[in-house]
């Protein structure tokens, strides 16, 4: 019983710390933005690593997602006759809900993942270790740029796969089950607001995207140098960045939409 | 830079200008105690080699006189800065006077060979691109690698791995260089080559050098001073010579000898109790 209290408290007191430490993590690479900013090529090597080679798995993922609303929305709506609402129900759930949340869940799986092994394995291999002893500090050199590139990346993948989406819902509500075309993108644009829909949708990206990148930079610096480390570091940045995405979702879902 | 004369040190070395001071100096890891009061004078222009037992916290040495290891007690001078206490930002000054050859080589995977050793360069320097160009391929002339710069680490030997990381930490011609363990896993050309580099870039470029290592004969060869480390203290020091004839235990590390003062068994009953059930005198 004592042994079980004793192993909870532990384990309580190691979450608190982590919890801190990548509090300081955060802090200190922010206070490098200043310098990174000067050097616009280092965040920009990193939006094209972890944005536009994650542009294939969100263009797919986006394209099959609007096809299943499509066809869900379809074969619901033609129940009241009211088929040519489609384009809103596609364009809605897209832009308010699936589309930022799909994609950070995707972006925290290929991209995330990735950046948790590399920081990981620069660790493992001295590099970080090589980088502070020539002066450099790796959280302004290496942290940083990452992690600003993962918050400029999450948005515009996730206007791209609410792009794709509508797409897909359009190929099968037009192309295949023949709602009309004017219907589908006319009720899109009087319904769907700019402000209200597509700006909130935005800035739920932003936030996921800062929570996804700061938990996969943090997992790979604060990982243990071996390969069971870096293992278990990439397994815990998919895991807490997946339930994070969800639980912020929450939250932002009902401070914008009440 | 400081030449007052330690007590714990022989009188001919502490009497030496030092690079780096080491006085009293504890440090922990969890339980475990790594040093306890340990003394090392570091003289200037000389190699120094840091040997001893695996464990005995030789590499963690490195880490004191680089920053990273801050230690739970006494005082650590590098080139008359103390770092106890010193914040973050004059940490990265000194180290710029510092450069380090890592075991592993850590050399960044992403980077040609090329832009390793211009890295430092570029991230503290404004100097046009082609001055970097010609300081780099000046840097990796003298490893005799300049004819490598266009490959990527993973194209290179281990033993070309790291005269590129040697060619890099010299990039910002450091007064201190510090090597750990940078014989490990190389062949005897690859040795050699490294033992002729490590000597003549101390006495070319005037630096002061630290080489930890296992490799009694070869380091010997080089050093002028050698530290001797065993369970969180200085065992022995001095010239290699003068550990050869010094005690017991100087004598049977820097002869590789098998027993002496650390038995070849470790510690238990005699071999008669244990098979034969004779009792313990």
């Amino acid at each position: 019983m004592i042994e079980t209290l004793r192993d909870l408290g532990r384990s309580g007191i190691g979450a608190f710390e982590s919890l801190g430490r990548s509090a300081l993590l955060f802090f200190y690479t922010w206070r490098g933005m200043g310098e990174v900013l000067t050097r616009p090529r280092l965040v920009l090597q990193q939006v094209y690593a972890t944005g536009v080679l994650s542009l294939v798995i969100i263009s797919v993922s986006g394209l099959f997602v609007g096809m299943v609303l499509g066809l869900q929305g379809y074969n619901t709506l033609v129940g009241f006759g009211a088929e040519e609402q489609l384009g809103v129900v596609v364009a809605l759930s897209l832009v308010r809900e699936l589309g930022p949340v799909v994609s950070a869940l995707l972006f925290a799986g290929r991209a995330g993942s990735a950046l948790t092994a590399e920081i990981g394995l620069m660790k493992a291999t001295e590099q970080l270790a090589a980088m502070e002893m020539m002066a450099v500090d790796p959280l302004h050199r290496v942290v940083a740029p990452r992690l600003l590139g993962g918050i400029i990346a999450v948005p515009l993948l996730a206007s791209i796969f609410n792009t794709v989406g509508v797409w897909g819902g359009w190929f099968v509500g037009v192309g295949l089950l023949g709602v009309d075309d004017g219907s589908y993108w006319a009720h899109i644009e009087t319904t769907v607001s700019l402000r209200h829909d597509v700006a909130n949708g935005l800035i739920k990206s932003m936030v996921f995207g800062v929570a996804v990148t700061w938990i996969a930079v943090f997992e790979g610096y604060d990982t243990v140098p071996t390969s069971e480390g870096i293992s278990r570091s990439t397994t815990r940045t998919v895991v807490h960045a997946s339930l994070a995405i969800l639980a912020l979702d929450f939250l932002l879902t009902a401070l914008m939409f009440d | 830079m400081s030449t007052v004369v330690d007590r714990n040190l022989p009188p001919a070395l502490s009497a030496l200008e030092a690079a780096v001071r080491i006085q009293g100096v504890t440090f922990r890891r969890g339980e475990r105690v790594i040093f306890e009061g340990v003394d090392v004078h570091i003289p200037r222009g000389k190699v120094t080699a840091i040997m001893g037992p695996s464990g005995c916290g030789k590499t963690t040495l490195l880490g004191v006189i680089g920053g990273s290891v801050r230690p739970e007690a006494g005082s650590v001078e590098v080139l008359g800065h103390s770092l106890v206490g010193m914040s973050r930002a004059g940490l990265m000054r000194v180290r710029r006077s510092i450069g380090m050859l890592f075991q592993s080589g850590a050399l960044f995977t992403d980077l040609s060979v090329f832009d390793n050793v211009a890295f430092p360069l570029r991230e503290h320097t404004r100097l046009p691109e082609e001055l970097i160009r010609d300081l780099v391929l000046m840097k990796l002339e003298a490893v005799g690698l300049r004819g490598a710069h266009a490959l990527m680490p993973s194209q290179l030997s281990g033993g070309m791995g790291r005269r590129v990381a040697l060619a890099r930490a010299i990039a910002l011609d450091p007064t201190i260089m510090l090597y750990d363990e940078p014989f490990t896993g190389q062949d005897p050309i690859s040795m050699g080559v490294l033992l002729r580099l490590i000597r003549l870039l101390n006495d070319v470029l005037g630096l002061t050098t630290v080489v930890v290592s296992h490799d009694i004969h070869e380091t010997a060869s080089i050093a002028d001073y050698i530290y001797l480390l065993d369970r969180g203290h200085v065992a022995a020091c001095g010239t290699p010579e003068e550990l050869r004839q010094g005690s017991a235990w100087a004598r049977q590390f820097m002869n590789a000898e098998p027993d002496g003062p650390v038995p070849f068994h470790y510690g238990g009953p005699s071999i008669a109790a244990d098979l034969l059930g004779v009792a313990e005198a």
